[in-house]
């Protein structure tokens, strides 16, 4: 038996305190410690991006990740993302644009996604292929949701142009 | 882009639709969209265990011994278990899906007895209080194995001197078995109309050639799962990520030789299935795993390299196909020849190929045959349209050739031949309204079809145009649903077909146009085996048309209560009242639907009804594609540059999940044509079990799909459904083949159409 580390984070805006051995990695954390099941394990070996977060402002596959590294760190998965009311942009144009169809998927683009227009609020359809190309969905084909994220920058640059 | 739809009659009367053909938002879309939608491996219960299995290393090995008394030792497990502890399940065969299951081999897949078949087949599983724990303890059972040589491909499978799996397999030939002699070959079936000979004879182009294609997986994101409690009092509650509740429940009773009614299967959202996630793999692990630690709730979800070498895949095949047409385009014979692989157990789907790969076209002489193989790899399953992509890959390119070397257009050629209602079909049925020929218009007058080529970038990079037709059969089965009224003047409404690809949306919107109420107004669940009547599984392309025929005749029930609350309400006849969309009316009285749901209380109390199917009356499903490929032929690699695929679909009920469906199984196409496939070693070790190595396209492989609605209703529906998922995966391997030829001047005979292959058959390595 490993010895256990307690491990500090601020997930989704609040503090979190979980105890957790060292082989745990923070997707099992989020799923089975904190039982925050909406990032999903199509892999856990980093190459379908369906338990994608963004830790300390940068995407990650939390599968590759150790719960341990997450002492200290900011982390926003699929739950943090959706508002206190409504829904994000990505979130309502994901539902608009009939983007997902089973939705296994579905958290991991959505986070990669606002990773995505947190930097590069104006991307080309290349640009979010190329961003993208790093989450897997196999029910698609990727077409809906390439226009559900052009949708939801569109509508956020609107919404920051008229603030 | 906007989607062409192309509108025939409609069966309405000559009023539009209120509900059907709107884009309305899915019911379970915010779960699906926050995180919060609950999948099979998102099942979290009291006092839970964690299961693990554990995997053969060699493709074929007798077991001679198992010793687990070290992995029992280990402080947290709770229960191990082997082949020992799963008592043979019995030899015979049961409808399964569209397809059919044999529980004994279903039960040796599960969990090995004394001969493991294929790398990763299972030969125990551990229940232990941490994930870490069950595997440490896998890693301490010591099994001795006597490694026997593998067959690792079909050809090598049939020679007579192969090492055999199965020693109990005897060939079915045309059905009978003829010879005692051990074999590999499951089955021999043929389909055959008219005089090869003559049709040969008559032909003034014959075209032959041999084709080969690799294993391929389904693909689905989400591994496969099974949580378990098999508790005191002898019930089995199973949660699972499963296309068909009922099927598991049925194959449950089978391999643990536990009554129906004890058993209940409460299906998950579903992360992908695509026919693989049909059979049981993990939940009867689960359920002994149960038993055995005293009655805790297990739970067992896949790493991926479990589920590409262990699950799924579809068969690789070699398929030869003759063919020969006069000069003014008719065809005169074709004859096919499909072998293909099973994997560890008999059930290829080459059955289907046989049916798919001439189904297109109306033929007066025709023999197809087909082989089903063992061979140590996973068991094949049913994906997606099962076994038709690689049959059309092998007819469509044959086609293409013909057409060429008769200097026709390629849809000319196709449409001379086009099958049509009341033609028969090869393997027997006589078409009903299929739509082919409007999807071959379809294409033959989309923009895409005349745009000119775009210029190559570089002097190796060569374009072209190529185009393929697919068929699949469509299926509509049985299905159940019920409702209960409220008195705001909503209807809740249960229904029983995992909702794959947001059916949940598509259903509900064909009760509430039944009704004349608003989509929003009806709230749709799926329910389990406890609590909704029997449903076939999610497959086929089954679910609009079969379940969707349930919410209309759900609808139609809740109508005929609702005239009678009428009735009670005004103390007039029931019969004399009119229904028209949401007015309930009698001479100059009339209630809306909401309003009559009011008075519920007052007119007879709560209502509730129910209706259980045998539905009948699916009609095939056909679709035209064209593609624009770029070859570059100093490295190989293909590159899609435009797509447009035209399908029939009956009609649209809620279209952005149709074009969904079409993208879908287009851009699987694509995977299969271009890169994916299983590489094993000389040993039968599958060596690409990740995600990186077993390459499915990304956002940055593909274009836009456009996908061309064609509606041709289907007479035998109320609202024209046809099936429409499984189709569109059928055409491209062939389209894209078709147009690497046009780009380079080579026909492309092998799947995948990857680097090495091209540059093969481009005669550069």
């Amino acid at each position: 038996m490993s010895n256990k580390v307690l491990v500090t984070a601020t997930i989704n805006d609040e503090e979190r305190s979980f105890v957790c051995e060292p082989r745990q990695s923070l997707l099992e954390v989020l799923r089975d410690v904190l039982h925050l099941t909406g990032a999903k394990e199509g892999c856990n070996n980093g190459n379908c991006g369906a338990c994608a977060v963004i830790m300390n402002g940068v995407l990650v596959n939390s599968c590759l990740v150790l719960g341990v590294e997450a002492n200290g760190a900011a982390i926003t998965t699929i739950e943090g993302i959706t508002p206190k009311e409504g829904l994000h942009p990505l979130q309502q144009k994901f539902l608009e644009d009939a983007a997902l169809q089973c939705g296994i998927c579905t958290p991991g683009f959505i986070v990669a996604a606002k990773a995505l227009l947190d930097k590069n609020p104006n991307p080309t359809e290349q640009e979010v292929r190329y961003w993208l190309a790093g989450n897997l969905c196999r029910c698609t084909g990727y077409d809906k949701i390439v226009r559900a994220v052009l949708d939801a920058a569109a509508t956020l640059r609107a919404e920051k142009q008229a603030a | 882009m906007t989607p062409v739809i192309k509108k025939t009659e409609a069966k309405t009367n000559g009023k539009p639709f209120k509900v059907i053909g709107q884009r309305v938002i899915r019911p379970d879309g915010v779960d699906k969209v926050t995180g919060r939608a609950q999948y099979g491996a998102d099942v979290i219960l009291p006092g839970l265990l964690y299961g693990k299995v554990l995997r053969s290393p060699h493709a074929h090995a007798r077991i001679l011994s198992i010793d687990t008394s070290a992995a029992e030792k280990l402080p947290g497990v709770k229960a191990v278990i082997t082949g020992k502890d799963l008592k043979p399940a019995e030899d015979k065969v049961a409808k399964s899906g569209e397809s059919s299951v044999n529980y004994s081999y279903l039960s040796q897949n599960v969990l090995a007895q004394d001969k493991v078949l294929y790398h990763g087949h299972p030969v125990a599983a551990v229940a232990a209080t941490s994930i870490h724990i069950a595997e440490e303890a896998l890693a301490l059972i010591k099994v001795e194995y006597e490694v026997l040589p593998p067959v690792l491909n079909v050809l090598d499978a049939m020679k007579d001197d192969a090492p055999i799996l199965l020693p109990n397999l005897r060939t079915k030939e045309l059905g009978e078995v003829v010879s005692d002699k051990p074999t590999n070959i499951a089955s021999h079936e043929q389909h055959a109309r008219g005089d090869l000979a003559v049709g040969f004879a008559e032909a003034d182009v014959i075209v032959e050639r041999e084709f080969h294609t690799n294993t391929v997986h389904q693909g689905y994101i989400e591994p496969q799962n099974g949580t378990a409690l098999w508790n005191a009092d002898g019930q089995i509650t199973v949660w699972t990520s499963t296309q068909g509740a009922w099927d598991q429940r049925r194959d449950l009773s089978e391999i643990l030789h536990v009554p129906l009614s004890q058993i209940r299967v409460i299906p998950m959202e579903i992360g992908g299935g695509f026919g693989g996630k049909f059979p049981v793999y993990l939940e009867p692990l689960a359920a002994l795993l149960s038993l055995k630690s005293g009655h805790r709730p297990v739970k067992m979800w896949m790493q991926r390299d479990e589920v590409l070498k262990a699950t799924g895949p579809t068969s690789a095949s070699v398929i030869r196909v003759k063919m020969g047409a006069r000069k003014d385009g008719k065809i005169t014979a074709a004859q096919a020849w499909l072998a293909y692989e099973a994997g560890a157990f008999p059930g290829s789907p080459v059955g289907a190929g046989m049916g798919v790969i001439f189904a297109p076209y109306k033929l007066d002489n025709v023999q197809i045959d087909g082989y089903d193989v063992v061979v140590n790899k996973p068991a094949a399953k049913a994906y997606r349209a099962p076994g038709g992509t690689n049959a059309a890959f092998a007819g469509e390119t044959v086609i293409d050739e013909l057409a060429e070397k008769l200097g026709m257009d390629p849809i000319t050629f196709r449409r001379i031949n086009a099958a049509k209602e009341g033609d028969r079909r090869a393997d027997g049925p006589i078409y009903g309204r299929i739509g082919f020929i409007e999807t071959l218009d379809a294409i033959e007058k989309h923009p895409h079809y005349h745009a000119p080529l775009p210029e190559p970038r570089a002097p190796y990079m060569k374009v072209g145009r190529g185009v393929a037709c697919g068929f699949w059969y469509n299926w509509d089965g049985k299905s159940s649903a019920s409702a209960v009224v409220n008195p705001d003047g909503t209807v809740s409404y249960l229904e029983g077909s995992t909702d794959i690809g947001g059916t949940r949306a598509s259903l509900a919107m064909m009760l509430a146009e039944t009704l004349g109420i608003h989509y929003e107004d009806v709230k749709p669940m799926v329910g389990d085996t406890q609590t909704v009547g029997y449903n076939d599984g999610t497959g086929g392309s089954r679910t609009t048309y079969g379940s969707g025929m349930a919410a209309y005749h759900l609808g139609k029930e809740i109508i005929r209560e609702m005239k009678q609350r009428a009735a009670v309400l005004w103390e007039v006849p029931a019969d004399d009242i009119n229904v028209e969309g949401d007015v309930y009316s009698y001479g100059e009285k009339r209630i809306t639907f909401k309003e009559l749901c009011a008075k519920l209380d007052e007119t007879g109390g709560p209502m509730s009804v129910s209706v259980s199917l045998d539905t009948k009356g699916a009609i095939p499903a056909l679709a035209t594609h064209v593609v624009d490929v770029e070859v570059d032929t100093e490295t190989g690699k293909v590159n899609i540059l435009r797509y447009t695929a035209a399908q029939d679909v009956g009609r649209a009920i809620h279209p952005s999940y149709v074009e969904g469906q079409i993208h879908g199984g287009v851009a699987q196409g694509i995977g299969w044509a271009l890169n994916e496939e299983y590489y094993y070693d000389k040993d039968g070790h599958l060596m690409n079990a990740s995600l990186l190595d077993y390459r499915m396209p990304t956002a940055l492989d593909l274009p836009m799909i456009e996908a061309v609605i064609v509606e041709v209703p289907n007479p035998n529906h109320p609202f024209g459904v046809k099936g429409v998922g499984e189709v569109p995966i059928v055409p491209p391997a062939a389209a894209i083949a078709n147009a690497i030829y046009r780009a380079t001047g080579v026909r492309m005979t092998v799947l995948p159409m990857n680097p090495k292959n091209v540059l093969q058959a481009l005669g550069k390595i």
